[in-house]
């Protein structure tokens, strides 16, 4: 920037203190080049083959395809491990066949434009936006002619009905929108779980004593009956629960009440995103959410110890019935799960 | 004799003496650690409980405590059982060389024998889980569906749906599932070691710890159908090599394209 001749040309530059030029002059459009391909014919007879080369290379991927389709059977007699054995040929010789056609085409058609067709620059100067005055005057007469011509003023009746039918217009909308589906009410605030419910072991069912439980423990359950809930899996997404046994003496007292004998319940719901928060650290009592490494800790009532989650995991408060099985003392005392806007 | 008192001073000598003396040392030691027994009978015997206590006393008792009852970082042992000895020994990680966030498999440091017999000695402390039958391990015995299932439900999250690790907090991690002794499966649910919790007969029945294992050995087989399988850990492996792999082929040519053709 500190030179005295800058390469552009321009001798009439006035020279500021500072060897930098007051104004630079326009330097107007760089000289046009041409290209290998349009001044060496050997060139351009070798971009030719090279576009040629590609376009072949794509039949030939095309054709691997076709070949490999039919080449590689898939007979439903083999094994499942043979199955997949073919399975993983056919998928690589029909993902490589179909890459290959493609990216043929596609290169050669680029480079075939970029060495061997035309090869002109033209401007296109910019014109105003603005159209003249006569073209403006003529604009505005017009409408006034339309609102005059169809007595929009002169006739307020058909005016203001107009205004009244356009505003009415909408409201159908509304009413027919209305019935598209009944509003959440309590899907979010509530789970299948109530008071009495068996803890059952997740996924094959059944139920869990007190003493099934040994120290270090962990059961993943659901609710007993909740195959039979009207919509199964939206329920089980909220209902999952981790159950732990760990020294009684390592518990939070605010999270003794809820717990048996050093069991405690825990919905597995994540309430940072809603992922299952399952990966249990026997050693530290820290429970993991494999999302986003949330970390809770069982001794402290699960409060959130590090991540992006910002309240702990809901307890759910469990008790034995009279023959000794594991059953919910009461629903969650609060939603399961990530917040959402009318959450309390 | 004149040669090497004139090289005496060579750079390189002093190297030469310290490889030396560590290779006199490692054959000297090799030499005098007892050496790898024949397997004789797995019953535990007084004998062997007795020897168990000797190898306890030499190998675990510096953390574990003369007692077993454990202190420190390092459990008490009265009650873990069989099974657990077993994995741990079995499977090289314990005795454990050093400290550190989780004791890693390694290499094996006591015989099958005398693994064994620490194991009948830790089991006479206390009752514990027991080292599975061949038949409760057997992987041709199992429902490699049902195993699945329980397998997405209790361990996929730790060690990965295809049982290929997963970390966890502060260095820690669940290790590969591939190409491990099933007994060693069995033996990890039903003890829990280190940071895995315990999988009591109760929650998880032995007959589904048994289709476990063969699901774990199904996959183990199981070809990859997507071709390379990338460690079979999912989306981060497969978009890393998306992301630089493909897309490096991808800009290799769009900057080839894009030079002047000039």
């Amino acid at each position: 920037m500190s030179t005295n001749e800058p390469d552009h040309g321009g001798s009439d530059v006035a020279v500021h203190d500072g060897d930098l030029p007051a104004r630079f002059e326009n330097p107007g459009l760089p000289e046009h080049k041409h290209r290998l391909t349009d001044t060496d014919p050997k060139a351009a007879r070798r971009a030719e083959k090279q576009v040629a080369l590609l376009f072949v290379l794509s039949i030939v991927g095309t054709l691997v395809m076709i070949v490999g389709y039919f080449a590689v059977k898939m007979d439903h007699g083999l094994g499942f491990l043979d199955y997949l054995d073919r399975l993983a040929l056919s998928n690589q010789i029909l993902g490589i066949g179909m890459a290959v056609s493609l990216l043929g085409i596609g290169v050669g058609a680029v480079h075939w434009a970029k060495t061997l067709m035309p090869d002109e620059e033209r401007i296109d100067y910019r014109h105003l936006q603005r159209g003249t005055d006569e073209e403006r005057a003529d604009a505005v007469e017009m409408l006034n002619t339309g609102v005059e011509e169809s007595g929009f003023a002169r006739r307020p009746l058909i005016r203001n009905t107009l205004i009244g039918a356009m505003a009415l217009f909408p409201l159908p909308g509304i009413i027919l929108f209305r019935d598209t589906g009944p509003l959440p009410e309590k899907v979010l605030t509530e789970t299948f779980w109530k008071a009495g419910d068996r803890l059952t072991l997740d996924p094959e069912g059944g139920p869990i004593k007190a003493s099934d439980m040994v120290l270090g423990a962990v059961a993943h359950v659901m609710p007993e009956g909740i195959e039979e809930a009207e919509h199964v899996l939206n329920e089980k997404a909220k209902a999952a629960v981790l159950l732990i046994r760990l020294e009684e003496d390592q518990l939070a007292p605010e999270s003794l009440d809820g717990a048996y004998g050093g069991i405690v319940a825990y919905s597995k719901i994540c309430t940072h995103m809603g992922c299952p928060v399952a990966l249990y650290e026997q050693r530290t009592h820290h429970l993991l959410c494999p999302c986003h490494q949330s970390t809770f800790d069982l001794t402290q009532n699960c409060k959130v110890i590090f991540g992006p989650a910002k309240r702990a995991l809901p307890q759910l408060p469990i008790t034995v019935d009279d023959e000794g099985y594991l059953v919910a003392a009461a629903p969650f005392g609060e939603p399961v799960g990530p917040s959402y806007w009318e959450r309390s | 004799m004149s040669a090497l008192a004139a090289r005496r001073r060579h750079p390189l000598a002093t190297a030469l003496i310290v490889v030396l003396g560590l290779l006199v040392t490692g054959v000297a030691y090799a030499a005098v650690m007892p050496s790898t027994a024949d397997a004789s009978t797995s019953t535990a015997s007084a004998d062997d409980i007795e020897e168990g206590r000797k190898l306890f006393l030499a190998n675990c008792s510096t953390c574990h405590g003369i007692d077993a009852e454990g202190r420190n970082e390092a459990p008490s042992l009265i009650g873990v059982g069989a099974a657990s000895v077993d994995f741990q020994v079995g499977t090289g990680r314990m005795p454990l060389a050093m400290s550190g966030p989780q004791a890693p498999e390694a290499p094996v440091r006591l015989s099958d024998e005398q693994t064994s017999q620490l194991s009948a000695y830790v089991a006479s402390l206390g009752a514990g889980p027991a080292i599975p039958s061949e038949e409760a391990i057997d992987p041709a015995q199992g429902d490699v569906s049902k195993g699945a299932m329980v397998f997405r439900t209790n361990c996929a999250m730790c060690h990965n749906a295809a049982g290929s690790r997963g970390a966890l907090t502060r260095g820690k991690f669940a290790p590969p599932l591939t190409d491990v002794e099933p007994k060693y499966i069995y033996e990890a649910m039903v003890t829990g070691p280190q940071s895995m919790p315990v999988f009591p007969d109760q929650t998880i029945t032995p007959d589904q710890k048994r289709d476990v294992i063969a699901f774990l050995s199904t996959i183990n087989e199981a070809p990859d159908p997507g071709g390379m399988s990338l460690g079979r850990l999912g989306p981060v492996t497969e978009g890393l090599v998306a992301w630089v792999l493909g897309l490096t082929v991808l800009i290799g040519f769009a900057v080839w394209l894009g030079a002047k053709s000039s």
